[in-house]
């Protein structure tokens, strides 16, 4: 075990919005905003990221709590804990996917200081890539995880681009569900991005997995009403129930009408770089009865197109079947 | 500087100058003694030394409410609470297991709440309410109910990981003084225990909460 400490850096605790959005566009590459620091301190004892500024944002408690919206729906600030989240009442009453995913991320003791804007912005978690090797993703020209002997279980079933690592995030696919917007604000001002575009794959850029970038802060998250209140399900799958990262989740919304599916929502986590909205599985079940026989064929719909690592066949009949639960027993 | 009450934090003196410190380990090295003792200093003091500081940012004196005692301490911009704890403040009831939030070994309160002192900077938590395990055993030494408990249930078997599970356990009682054995083990849930002593200690979190210990068991 490493008992000494990780490398020095100058750290800063401002306590607006707008003094972090400061120093960090000052601090320019070397800076580093930091939320409840689980990640960040774990990148900076493992010397794989040494930053000279580190922006501590937790002291901004504007940016902490779950609001209602004029016109219904939530905002929720990107500092608010998992632990919050699990528990809000607002949340379990209107949007139970997310208070559902928030539950079972990591740890307690990680949900009681883990943020949502946090988890939603975490980097890949691929060992190769967290060792600090030099793969696509750190700049470099090889994939470590795709090389004959790689250990590729953990990794994506769709979008490979280079990298093949994953989303890793529980709570990222209930905000797609959501149709969540995500509040950035920098120097220039403020803009609302929707959850489906806030992810980012390699073929978008390789380095970063969302579309925040230096003196970028993620303020807060929006969901509107369209799903409140909705018929919702998630579900992960992972080697243990405690810590680790899911092998593939799921989350859904849908609103049944006289026993069918009027409206439906779904996306899974972990067998893309980007929360997967499954779009061919909300088309196909929309109108039909919800029932075991649309559950399977949600089920088949959804892996079709899935192309599998050395290690990874497995997630494809787990998401056929984490789909079709979600169908059957929302 | 310190609180008088408390004994001098002798890595933190050994610091102090970079004469006592190279004096200390020149003394050590001459006496031929304690070898694995140096062993793990020189684990302890690499990257504590205020030498190589980034400069800029913080003030390093902190004022930090550790078991209901103000205590003053110079801290660096890139320590863990755990550092400070142990190596600072000599509260080494708090371990250290992996250093990377994933154990709980490390697990303290913060305003109540249960907290990796490992993944917490310092300087994050100095207007916040710090228990660690020393702090709960009360002014006469009588222990607190969840310590109690895991003597009377044989919680523990190694102890390594007693500490973290105990304030975990406080941490769940404070909030949800009568759990079911469920939420006590979802309370618990984020500390290790390689022993595999879980169910005692859930017994013991049962006993502590005044609810039948062995009931729910699974078949």
């Amino acid at each position: 075990m490493s008992k000494d400490m990780m490398p020095a850096f100058e750290l800063y605790q401002p306590d607006t919005v707008d003094g972090a959005i400061e120093l960090l566009t000052e601090a320019g590459e070397g800076g580093w905003a930091m939320a409840g620091g689980n990640d960040s301190l774990d990148w900076f004892k493992d010397r794989i990221k040494r930053p000279s500024v580190v922006v501590d944002l937790s002291g901004l408690d504007e940016l902490r709590g779950v609001r209602e919206m004029a016109g219904g729906g939530i905002e929720i600030g990107a500092l608010t804990t998992l632990t919050t989240i699990e528990r809000d009442p607002l949340i379990r009453e209107r949007y139970t996917v997310l208070a559902d995913a928030a539950r079972r991320v990591a740890s307690p003791q990680i949900r009681n200081t883990g943020t949502i804007g946090g988890n939603i912005s975490q980097d890949a978690r691929c060992w190769y890539y967290r060792y600090g090797v030099d793969c696509y993703r750190a700049g470099g020209n090889t994939c470590f995880a795709k090389s004959p002997e790689g250990q590729d279980r953990e990794h994506c079933l769709w979008g490979a681009d280079r990298c093949i690592a994953v989303s890793p995030s529980d709570t990222a696919p209930a905000m797609v569900v959501l149709d969540a917007r995500m509040v950035i604000r920098n120097a220039a001002g403020e803009r609302e991005v929707p959850a489906e575009q806030f992810f980012i794959g390699p073929d978008v850029d390789i380095t970063r997995m969302t579309v925040l970038e230096r003196g970028d802060v993620l303020t807060a998250i929006r969901i509107p009403a369209d799903w409140a209140g909705a018929t919702f399900y998630f579900e992960k799958v992972a080697d243990r129930n405690t810590w680790d990262f899911p092998l593939v989740n799921i989350a859904a919304a849908m609103f049944v009408e006289g026993g069918n599916i009027a409206r439906i929502r779904m996306a899974a986590g972990a067998v893309q770089c980007v929360p997967r909205r499954l779009q061919a599985v909300e088309q196909a079940v929309t109108g039909q009865p919800k029932n075991a026989a649309t559950a399977a064929l949600a089920g088949q719909t959804s892996v079709r197109g899935a192309t599998t690592l050395n290690y990874n066949e497995f997630k494809v009949p787990l998401l056929q079947n984490l789909v079709t639960r979600a169908i059957r027993d929302a | 500087m310190f609180d008088k009450n408390y004994p001098e934090p002798r890595f933190d003196k050994v610091l102090s100058a970079k004469a006592s410190r190279r004096q200390f380990i020149k003394g050590v090295i001459a006496s031929g003694a304690a070898v694995s003792g140096a062993g793990v200093l020189f684990g302890t003091l690499t990257g504590c030394s205020p030498r190589g500081a980034a400069t800029g940012g913080v003030e390093r004196m902190l004022m930090l409410n550790v078991n209901g005692t103000t205590r003053t301490v110079d801290v660096l911009p890139n320590e863990t609470l755990a550092m400070t704890l142990r190596y600072k403040l000599n509260l080494t009831g708090t371990k250290l297991g992996c250093d990377r939030g994933e154990c709980g070994a490390c697990t303290v309160l913060i305003d109540d709440v249960a907290t990796y002192s490992c993944s917490t900077l310092t300087h994050s938590v100095r207007s916040k309410a710090i228990t660690t395990i020393e702090g709960l055993e009360s002014a006469d030494g009588t222990l607190h109910p969840v310590q109690q408990a895991m003597i009377d249930e044989l919680g523990p078997q190694c102890g390594f990981c007693t500490p973290g599970q105990i304030m975990s356990a406080v941490a769940l009682l404070k909030a949800n003084p009568q759990p079911t054995r469920d939420e006590a083990r979802h309370a618990l849930s984020g500390n290790l225990c390689r022993c595999g002593a879980y169910d005692h200690y859930l017994n013991s979190v049962m006993r502590a909460a005044g609810q039948p210990v062995s009931q729910n068991l699974p078949a």
